[in-house]
């Protein structure tokens, strides 16, 4: 009797170590690319991220050194709730550590709730919203590439400083609009201009002219397009057409992909200033992401800076992994980790994390070119400035982030 | 004041492309008695026509008018050879799940080669600049499409109602076989019709091209909107859907100046108000 209680307490033992080890040594990672995949944002997010994805696991060399990745993608529709229950089951049933991507700020504030409770990852860079780093920021989530403080400082502060002092919005009536609005109006505010009105248009609008005859009538000297993706490109076209730039008035595109141009054309486009914090043609290393990038790509589009945001947040991530030993399956200390660790990447450059989750790099300040100074496809943005890294996300002395206030 | 008038204008602008597609929509309901999901995804190759023609043949836009009508027509006569004439006798759900897994099939695989920003297709060098009313500044272009599409809906409308080849078409619906003991051949008319009724859709493509971007989603967010405005005419009255074509447009139009906001959602709640009251439709025949 006394050998049996012995052997199954030997049996325990050697078992639980067995389990030690492997959690000490799981070298498995679960990518979840939650994207819209087939609406008005796809192509600056969408197929992309997940390829961008796929690049990084190449790029890290990590399959190499023992480690197994596996990368799923779903498609949200812009639904907030489609958005938090695929990303629930990848959770619940896939065992997804991370996921990537998110554009529609509606939908990565919902989720990035979610992916507290669960304890997971959330690594966006397809959203705008600058709340995911302030009122509604989580130990779980770090915010890549841009948000709409950004936006706001780039595009906003340096055409109001250029004489276009009073702002009329043509806003997307969800998340992303609301917060650009809100942070364009602080910078305009702050730079001596006003805003003299505005005009909210659902998401997904084909037909922008009743919208634009308001902000013409308004007699801004700006209209600010508070929109993205298809929205703001139909905006654009049609603005041209009602002889809206022609008469004096200035389009701001507060956000605008590379995608975008290349969908409206160097006719249409020329002129217009708006900010990125990534061109495939700024180096030598984002051109050689590029490069490959639009080979592997169905429809042979560039990058955009939410590919590069997947990208790069991921080979960062992979760098705290190996950092750590494994995989611990525990999302806020791998996110403790890669906030302590420097980022440094080929697309975004030398950077850090701050606290609440804000990524910092340098952000840019671009001009579409004319067709003429245009050497073909994809050559399409003429640098105007550099928008330092401290200048080009809301200071942390001013975030509203609840995780600073300990 | 002067931007009511404005935003009236707008509307009848938007209210044209409704015209031209649920005129298409209620020929094919009217004469074939097929709910055609597919019409959008149909709208949305003749702008890809256009595009094609433009950027691969160097054909403009004028000879795009003709032609991106014509080949998508075709297209719709292959479908309807191959596929959709099998479904005649049955409900019309068959007809609406099968036009509607077409729709699927053919956005996805534009998207797939073409993505989904969309390309661009500029104005016709006559048709550029624009006109100051005093009131607004109104495209030229804008103002085509507004004169162009009525045309050709009233056209349309003449052909079916008023000629003899329309008075077959219609007495071919009532009674396929005893029209056919006339010798008139149904099952071509009825493929000709379903060309028609799809070239509408193309024309309205090729018209839209140079004021939206070309984009494989185009059909997908016009065609719900088009459904309703089939239902609140009346399926199958051509004139129904001319009228109320026009006339949602110009409501969608001042929703967007009063309250933007639900700029999407009006022309559902007219359209459940009008189902409440009477049920087939503004200008529908009870059956």
């Amino acid at each position: 009797m006394n050998n049996k209680i012995a052997a199954l307490l030997l049996g325990t033992a050697v078992a639980l170590a067995a389990g030690n080890l492997a959690v000490a040594q799981d070298k498995t990672v679960k990518i979840g690319s939650l994207s819209d995949q087939s609406g008005l944002y796809a192509d600056l997010g969408g197929p992309g991220s997940t390829l961008a994805a796929q690049m990084a696991v190449e790029d890290s060399g990590m399959t190499a050194r023992g480690w197994k990745i596996d990368i799923i993608s779903g498609d949200h529709l812009n639904k907030p709730d489609v958005g938090v229950n695929i990303a629930r089951q990848w959770f619940d049933v896939d065992k997804v550590d991370v996921i990537v991507d998110i554009p529609n700020s509606g939908v990565a504030l919902a989720v990035s709730n979610m992916v507290r409770e669960k304890n997971g990852i959330l690594l966006d860079s397809g959203a705008g919203s600058s709340d995911l780093t302030n009122a509604q920021c989580t130990p779980n989530t770090i915010h890549w590439a841009y948000d709409t403080y950004t936006l706001a400082h780039g595009t906003g502060t340096s055409l109001a400083k250029a004489g276009g002092d009073s702002w009329f919005f043509l806003t997307a009536d969800y998340a992303f609009g609301a917060a650009i609005e809100r942070d364009t109006t602080a910078a305009v505010k702050a730079a001596g201009g006003k805003i003299l009105g505005g005009v909210k248009h659902p998401i997904g609008t084909s037909d922008f002219s009743s919208f634009l005859l308001q902000a013409q009538a308004s007699k801004a000297k700006i209209i600010g397009l508070a929109n993205a993706g298809a929205d703001t490109t139909n905006a654009i076209k049609q603005a041209a057409e009602f002889g809206i730039v022609a008469g004096g008035q200035k389009l701001a595109a507060l956000l605008l992909f590379i995608t975008d141009v290349h969908a409206l054309g160097l006719n249409t486009a020329q002129g217009l200033n708006f900010t990125e914090t990534f061109y495939w043609d700024l180096n030598d290393q984002s051109r050689a992401f590029a490069k490959r990038f639009q080979e592997r790509m169905k429809n042979h589009s560039m990058p955009t800076m939410v590919h590069a945001g997947v990208y790069a947040s991921l080979l960062h991530y992979f760098k705290a992994l190996e950092a750590l030993g494994g995989n611990p399956h525990d999302g806020a200390r791998v996110v403790a980790k890669m906030k302590e660790l420097p980022t440094d990447d080929p697309l975004f450059g030398k950077g850090s994390i701050e606290p609440n989750g804000r990524t910092i790099h340098p952000a840019y300040l671009f001009e579409v070119k004319k067709p003429s100074e245009s050497k073909g496809p994809w050559d399409y943005y003429k640098l105007v400035a550099t928008l330092p890294a401290d200048e080009a996300f809301t200071p942390l002395d001013k975030s509203t982030c609840p995780l600073l206030k300990k | 004041m002067q931007a009511l008038y404005a935003q009236l204008l707008v509307g009848l602008i938007n209210g044209s492309f409704y015209a031209l597609l649920s005129l298409g929509l209620a020929v094919i309901f009217g004469m074939l008695n097929i709910i055609n999901f597919a019409h959008g995804a149909l709208y949305m190759m003749g702008a890809f026509c256009a595009y094609f023609l433009l950027n691969v043949a160097n054909i403009g836009y004028w000879p795009a008018l003709i032609l991106a009508p014509v080949a998508v027509g075709i297209f719709g006569m292959i479908l309807e050879r191959t596929m959709l004439q099998w479904l005649s006798g049955l409900d019309h759900l068959y007809g609406l799940l099968l036009t509607f897994g077409l729709a699927l099939i053919i956005q996805g695989v534009f998207q797939n080669y073409f993505g989904s920003s969309g390309l661009p297709y500029s104005i016709p060098d006559q048709l550029k600049g624009g006109i100051n009313l005093g009131f607004m500044y109104l495209p030229v272009y804008r103002g085509w499409v507004v004169i162009f599409s009525l045309v050709v809906c009233l056209l349309t409308w003449y052909l079916i109602e008023r000629t003899r080849l329309g008075a077959y078409l219609r007495a071919a619906t009532e009674n396929p076989t005893l029209v056919r003991a006339f010798g008139i051949n149904v099952p071509r008319m009825i493929t000709l019709t379903y060309g028609l009724g799809v070239g509408l859709a193309a024309l309205a493509g090729v018209l839209s091209a140079p004021i939206n971007q070309v984009r494989p989603l185009m059909g997908a967010d016009l065609i719900i909107v088009v459904f309703a405005v089939v239902v609140i005419g009346g399926m199958g009255s051509i004139m129904g859907s001319i009228i109320t074509g026009f006339a949602l447009g110009v409501i969608e139009g001042m929703t967007k100046y009063f309250y933007p906001e639900a700029s999407n959602t009006v022309v559902f709640v007219l359209m459940v108000l009008v189902l409440l009251v009477k049920p087939s439709g503004l200008t529908g025949r009870a059956t």
